[in-house]
């Protein structure tokens, strides 16, 4: 039974990774129904951002919270800069084009920030400071440490901002009128521009939280972190109901709790595998996705 | 204007089709290896390493050793009458296609002589087959996986292998940790891990232990709480992790951080800078090594004092290792008098020579037998320590 809540742990933490980064998929495809296949990448990017910041301020040796938030914001800040310019630069003049061109400007956006990471970072693993003391909680038999509990908690908390924006603010009206229609929402005075690319700044800013937080409970960086991790994330978002921002949360939790469940026994190995052919199945029998409906009201 | 632009660049095509097949040509008329050996000039060692990527601790490491008994024979007057080795570096980037590339290129566009590297058996198993097709001798410093030198009779290696590496950690943890119950921890994607696990789980059986079925993760892997988990409610009373340093690091800190104790025993795999990463959850783990800084043997604290001064850090077994293999060949260059690979591999075939990490006398396997050393991990300051607790001398 121990056991049993214990991968249950292991599992909503690892999950509640991919849903943080889901959060990013489903946003921007909610807007420009655009799979933005980059976003793995500014993940990475975030941490390596954190990264780079946490040893200015020599944090490893000083671990503090209060560092480690402004460290947090400082790498947010920086990957929202960053989506805001790849938007500009890679996605606005095709918007017009079909999806499938978009679709590859992503591709193309991701490999460049991966192998431009190998070349910039280089390709050796990297281990993300202690900005905070890890420390780990036993209850009973079970064990879980305050970075998982932070991941969770920011997830959450995350999520439920993100619905706050959406539906009771004005940016968020005007991103779901973009979402409905973009030009007749540009026709009834939406800047839509500027709609799209805060949507890309929110995104890209919770990819590098994501980053900075799982680098902080998995400390291992690498350019190549935000391919697999991103992929599976896409999963997740697809899995829920891609557009649909609750649902990226279910997704990722789903995801991260099958992955956990099946690294417990002797297939470890096929974990990947299955996050694949999940996304496979789901595409057939389910589409829309778990939260998803035939008229799926989008972000 | 483009009209000529383009005829510009029919031409230029033309004329780099026409540079490729002569290239190629020339290519097969040379022959490496088997053309004749110079008699004059620089000797031309390749060398290829990991100097990025995954096992990037490895390939400096092995790099710096190189280059240190490298600068040392040549301040020495070199070797065959005064000719000096010139080292041609590679990086493989950790990956085990680029290793098999590297060394192609070492062979037969540099005509290196002899090559040397590299550390992990899987990229070593990559690029042996190579060297042995164009019969230029290859000498590992320390790939430890049995079927290395079992590619053909020109590769070479220095160190201990798995099989006996196995025998040591089970034997240290059966007769001096006094445990019974071991997990097992293996990257399946490394030769080198597959092969020590297969080694320490019959040995660690043999004298009488109980192994639980060993769990696979992959390199690269960063969260190995699901599988630690699974482990843990098995109850063992100790762990064999026989990956590579990145994450034994990883794997030993989450171990910790759920409430398991138990010593965590590793090969030399473990011997990495970023091994460090594993900080405090260190304690309690020991691993299987070639050599020990702390011998206070005079080849080794004058190997141990020559390396701090040029880089100002303490040398690994890694670098030892790689140092150990340039005196080899150096030693085989000079009696095969010639650097003709023939001659040269059957000089590589008879060495003893005494070096940092032991003697070094090839056996008919092309192997090399030396005793282990079992060291303690201790973990102080950020920096991560080997001390050493036994010798456990081959049979």
């Amino acid at each position: 039974m121990d056991t049993f809540l214990q991968q249950l742990i292991n599992g909503v933490s690892l999950g509640a990774i991919y849903a943080l980064i889901a959060l990013g998929y489903t946003m921007v495809y909610g807007v420009l129904r655009l799979i933005n296949f980059a976003h793995g990448d500014v993940y990475m990017l975030g941490a390596f951002a954190g990264y780079f910041l946490a040893n200015a301020l020599n944090l490893d040796a000083n671990p503090s919270v209060l560092w480690a938030i402004a460290v947090t914001i400082g790498a947010m800040a920086i990957c929202a800069g960053v989506g805001v310019l790849i938007e500009r630069l890679a996605y606005r003049p095709v918007r017009h084009h079909s999806r499938l061109t978009a679709l590859i400007t992503a591709m193309g956006v991701s490999l460049l920030l991966e192998y431009g990471g190998q070349v910039v970072f280089g390709a050796t693993p990297r281990f993300f400071p202690q900005m905070i003391r890890s420390e780990t909680y036993a209850i009973g038999g079970l064990q879980i440490t305050n970075q998982s509990l932070l991941i969770i908690v920011v997830a959450v908390v995350v999520m439920f901002g993100l619905e706050f924006i959406v539906h009771r603010t004005r940016i968020g009206k005007a991103m779901r009128a973009t979402s409905y229609n973009l030009p007749v929402a540009k026709l009834m005075g939406i800047n839509t521009d500027f709609v799209i690319a805060f949507t890309f700044a929110v995104g890209s800013a919770l990819a590098a939280a994501g980053g900075v937080m799982v680098a902080l409970a998995i400390p291992r960086i690498d350019p190549l972190m935000g391919l697999m991790t991103g992929l599976k994330a896409f999963v997740a978002a697809v899995l829920g109901g891609i557009g649909n921002i609750p649902g990226a949360m279910l997704g990722g939790l789903i995801i991260g709790l099958m992955e956990t469940w099946l690294s417990a026994t002797a297939y470890s190995t096929y974990r990947d595998a299955v996050a694949f052919a999940v996304l496979i199945l789901i595409l057939l029998v389910r589409p829309a996705g778990i939260m998803g409906s035939a008229v799926t009201e989008k972000v | 204007m483009s009209c000529g632009t383009y005829f510009g660049r029919r031409r230029l095509f033309a004329l780099i089709g026409a540079a490729l097949v002569a290239a190629a040509t020339t290519a097969c008329e040379r022959r490496p290896g088997t053309a004749e050996a110079d008699s004059t000039g620089d000797i031309l060692v390749g060398v290829y390493a990991s100097l990025s990527g995954d096992g990037a601790s490895f390939g400096q490491s092995s790099l710096e050793g190189i280059q240190l008994a490298t600068e040392q024979i040549n301040t020495a007057g070199g070797v065959l009458g005064g000719r000096q080795l010139r080292l041609l570096v590679e990086d493989d980037q950790s990956r085990p296609e680029e290793a098999s590339s590297a060394v192609t290129k070492l062979i037969t566009q540099d005509q290196v002589v002899a090559v040397l590297g590299e550390v992990a058996s899987r990229r070593t198993l990559a690029a042996a087959p190579v060297a042995q097709r164009y019969q230029i001798p290859m000498l590992t410093p320390a790939s430890t996986n049995e079927r290395v030198t079992q590619v053909g009779d020109y590769i070479f290696r220095i160190c201990f292998i798995d099989p006996f590496q196995g025998e040591v950690l089970a034997a240290f943890a059966y007769n001096d940790l006094e445990v019974r119950r071991a997990a097992v921890l293996k990257d399946l994607q490394q030769d080198y891990s597959v092969g020590l696990t297969d080694a320490v789980v019959r040995h660690f059986t043999a004298l009488g232990g109980e192994v639980l079925p060993p769990v696979s993760y992959s390199t690269g892997d960063a969260d190995f709480r699901a599988v630690l988990t699974q482990i843990r409610a098995l109850d063992p009373d100790v762990l064999f992790a026989t990956g590579y340093y990145q994450e034994a690091a990883t794997i030993v800190r989450q171990a910790r951080e759920l409430g398991m104790t138990m010593p965590i025993l590793g090969g030399d795999g473990w011997v990495g800078d970023a091994l460090r990463n594993g900080r405090e959850a260190l304690a309690n783990t020991y691993i299987s090594n070639h050599y020990s800084g702390d011998n206070p043997s005079p080849v080794v604290q004058d190997f141990v004092s020559s390396y701090r001064a040029k880089f100002n850090r303490e040398p690994d077994s890694i670098a030892a290792l790689s140092y150990d293999s340039v005196k080899v060949l150096a030693d085989a260059l000079e009696r095969a008098g010639t650097t003709a690979g023939a001659a040269v591999r059957d000089a590589l075939a008879t060495a003893d020579v005494a070096g940092v990490t032991g003697q070094l006398r090839m056996n008919e396997q092309r192997n090399v037998e030396k005793p282990a050393v079992i060291q303690e991990v201790t973990y102080a300051d950020g920096e991560v320590r080997f001390v050493y607790r036994t010798t456990i001398n081959p049979h």
